[in-house]
């Protein structure tokens, strides 16, 4: 339980080929079973759909000429980096999308398979693929209309690289959305110390404080890469109720959504953000170019 | 409100998911397969088992709902597709008291406009009094509003298949199809096996559904295979219905019901000239009543209005009393007393009779399955509230099923389908409730509990939020 997503954080993006022992693949095996148990380890990223669905549906919505209520994301191809057992992807197909959901460990994506595999409209529209990010680059240079990295970041050993590699895949124009977690003290005492150690909201070990990433630090990281941060928002989980719902405050668990700079924009500029601060700002109806 | 609904069941405050848990497992499991190969039977998002007022009107507002465009439903229903064409001149004898709010229901999808078109009657007042005494209450909106519409069964049946057939590309409806088994799914963590409702019919066809609504009646085998433990009482009463011609034409706006002591006698307007009779009596005088001729049959529902063979001077007194102690109070307080029209003749061969019974059932929903209508809960007619509280169970459920649906959500899950379970419970059972009670409290000729209710209904006769509430 442990290992897995250590083994997430310490192994660079380059390669596919897993070198893990008998052992550890009966401690996945236990784990990815728990993916859709929606009592589970993982209800808590179950109940974040509920806010990161809508999200992630509204601003492209709001993007899009095709208003189409019935079928919101249709023809919206979207990739979803580290999809685990396939929590976000499923909704994103229902709503339309052709989704693309990968994942470095095998056994993620033999349950996500599985579980898709009962649904014949979510068998055709999402494929899985046991793959890091920087092994799908090449085949797919500017593929995809949306990228999502949900709980990803904070695992990454490389996030620059890792956001490069993002903006390779995506068309000019396209979207990036990350949810993640602040470094900050609180999020220590209540990401870590109480939702690991104490409530067991999360299976202890999962996160690294060191990993977690400030906002500023993301912002200025996808600035300077070629994407245009348009919003950003606290989250907030409610353990009593095992819900979640947006705050002001980006202390500790916050969404972004980035969009990339076009073909003839400010690709690779060094310029800083004009602002820095944490309140949201409201999708444009187009980006410039 | 998941913390509520668990404490309102009597176990100790739980973690909010505990209640999912603390739901029992109902009846046959799925079986298992060896590897997930495409299922053979089709695959529906909703099967909704059961095409009476209540299951079709769900298909249908599903149907039209935008964010089921590109959904697969299905309508399963025993009997055979009946044509309503054409509305025969006389009237039929099971019809139905709509209130405003479902009207809007049916108006959301386009039926109450075929409604409107066919026939309906609209009452403005509602006078509800009791034969033991001279108490009476009037129910009025203040406002030129109707209070509800009289409208046939048939005539709502023939408005819903009309919107049925506009979204046929969506709702697939199965005539003379009746499911005859259910097979139910473990929770979804479970890999091997199919996480849908598998669905046997009698012909042996097999459907799969994501989430099944059983709107199958009182006698729900969607909710007795669901293992859904049922209150239920069955009333020493029956209804007679009929249609009735009156002495005289009349504006005929008037919903009436006297509380007799043998049950509640109720004329409900479909014309000028014309009203339906809902008299639910004993089951012998019920038989009788079927089985006497014409003439009597029509004397014995003038008595049962007009007589006063059940008053006691006592309670004549005592409830005079009471009436000027509240003109002192509050002079608007008691009201004109209408008189209700007398009836000359009842259409041949429309008297017919059924009995009677409550019920409600403990859970509404559990993992993929939802019960609506009679199914969750059945109540006598004296409050004329049956299918409305169906049709409210649908507004709600829709609304809920919509979100879901636009939230690329599982239908099935049960984490919305709680939250139609705890809306629809916290209106129903309350309703229910004082349905009940109010039966058994005018069930009487003891005094105390006569002067009880004579002062209780003109109390409320005189408070208007009361009376609002109602």
């Amino acid at each position: 339980q442990l290992s897995l997503f250590r083994l997430t954080a310490k192994r660079p993006f380059s390669t596919s080929h897993s070198s893990v022992d008998s052992e550890e693949i009966k401690k996945f095996q236990l784990l990815a079973h728990k993916w859709w148990d929606e009592e589970g380890e993982y209800s808590a990223l179950h109940s974040m759909n509920d806010i990161r669905v809508p999200f992630i549906r509204d601003i492209l919505l709001s993007m899009s000429h095709n208003y189409n209520l019935g079928n919101p994301l249709s023809g919206v191809k979207i990739l979803d980096i580290g999809c685990g057992g396939g929590l976000l992807s499923e909704p994103l197909a229902r709503l339309g999308a052709s989704v693309t959901g990968i994942d470095p460990l095998e056994d993620n994506i033999r349950t996500a398979d599985r579980h898709k595999s009962f649904d014949p409209v979510l068998a055709k529209r999402i494929q899985y693929k046991s793959s890091s990010l920087e092994g799908i680059v090449e085949e797919s240079m500017e593929t995809f209309d949306v990228i999502v990295a949900s709980e990803v970041v904070e695992h990454v050993a490389d996030l620059e690289t890792f956001i490069k590699c993002c903006s390779q895949v995506l068309k000019p124009e396209g979207s990036l959305f990350i949810t993640t977690i602040n470094k900050t003290q609180l999020s220590y005492v209540l990401g870590i110390v109480v939702a690991e150690k104490i409530m067991g909201i999360v299976p202890e070990g999962t996160h690294e404080w060191e990993k977690f990433v400030p906002p500023e630090e993301l912002e200025h990281l996808l600035e300077s890469n070629g994407f245009s941060v348009k919003t950003v928002k606290g989250m907030l989980y409610n353990p009593l109720w095992g819900s979640w719902s947006w705050m002001e405050s980006t202390s500790l668990n916050y969404a972004v959504h980035a969009v990339k700079c076009g073909a003839q924009g400010h690709s690779g500029s060094t310029d800083a953000p004009s602002e820095t601060d944490f309140q949201q700002r409201s999708a444009t109806a187009g980006t410039a170019g | 409100s998941s913390a509520a609904m668990a404490a309102s069941r009597g176990r100790a405050l739980l973690p909010p998911l505990a209640p999912l848990w603390a739901r029992p497992r109902p009846g046959p499991r799925a079986p298992l397969r060896a590897a997930a190969t495409a299922p053979a039977q089709p695959l529906y998002d909703v099967v909704v088992s059961g095409g009476g007022m209540v299951g079709s009107a769900m298909a249908a507002a599903l149907g039209h709902d935008i964010h089921f465009h590109d959904k697969k439903i299905a309508l399963l229903e025993a009997g055979p597709r009946k044509e309503y064409d054409h509305m025969p001149d006389s009237y039929s004898n099971r019809v139905s008291s709509i209130s405003p709010g479902s009207a809007t229901l049916l108006s959301s999808f386009g039926a109450w406009d075929h409604v409107c078109s066919l026939r309906l009657k609209p009452f403005r007042r509602m006078q509800v009094w009791d034969a033991c005494s001279e108490a009476m209450i009037i129910f009025e909106k203040n406002d030129l509003d109707d209070m509800g519409y009289i409208v046939e069964n048939d005539v709502i049946m023939s408005a819903l298949t009309k919107q049925l057939d506009a979204v046929a590309d969506r709702v697939e409806v199965f005539y003379r199809s009746r499911a005859v088994g259910y097979t139910w799914p473990l929770p979804s963590h479970s890999c091997d096996t199919s996480p849908w409702v598998q669905i046997e019919l009698a012909d042996g066809r097999r459907l799969q559904t994501k989430l099944l609504i059983g709107a199958d009646g009182h006698n729900s085998v969607v909710r007795k295979k669901a293992e859904i433990k049922n209150i239920e009482h069955q009333y020493d009463q029956s209804a007679v219905v009929a249609t009735l011609h009156l002495s005289e034409a009349t504006d005929n706006n008037v919903a009436w019901q006297r509380f007799l002591p043998t049950g509640p006698i109720a004329l409900l307007p479909l014309s000028d000239t014309a009203s339906s009779l809902v008299w639910s009596t004993s089951h012998e005088h019920a038989s009788e009543l079927l089985a006497m001729d014409e003439e009597s049959f029509v004397d014995s529902i003038n008595s049962a209005f007009w007589s006063n063979i059940n008053h006691s001077d006592f309670i004549d007194t005592a409830g005079a009393m009471f009436r000027s102690a509240i003109s002192l109070l509050k002079p608007s307080g008691t009201a004109v007393r209408q008189l209700p029209p007398s009836v000359a003749k009842v259409d041949p061969e429309s008297r017919a009779m059924f009995p009677l019974g409550m019920g409600h059932a403990t859970e509404y929903v559990q993992h993929r399955v939802a019960l609506i209508g009679d199914a969750a809960h059945r109540v006598h007619p004296l409050a004329g509230q049956g299918v409305n509280l169906g049709f409210g169970d649908i507004a709600c459920l829709t609304h809920h099923l919509s979100a879901a649906a636009f939230n690329g959500s599982d239908l099935g899950s049960l984490k919305h389908l709680l939250k139609f379970e705890t809306e629809r419970q916290r209106h129903n059972v309350s309703l229910i409730a004082a349905t009940d009670l109010l039966k058994r409290l005018y069930s009487t000729r003891l005094a105390p509990l006569v002067l009880l209710r004579t002062w209780g209904l003109q109390a409320t006769n005189a408070l208007p939020p009361v009376k609002v509430r109602i």
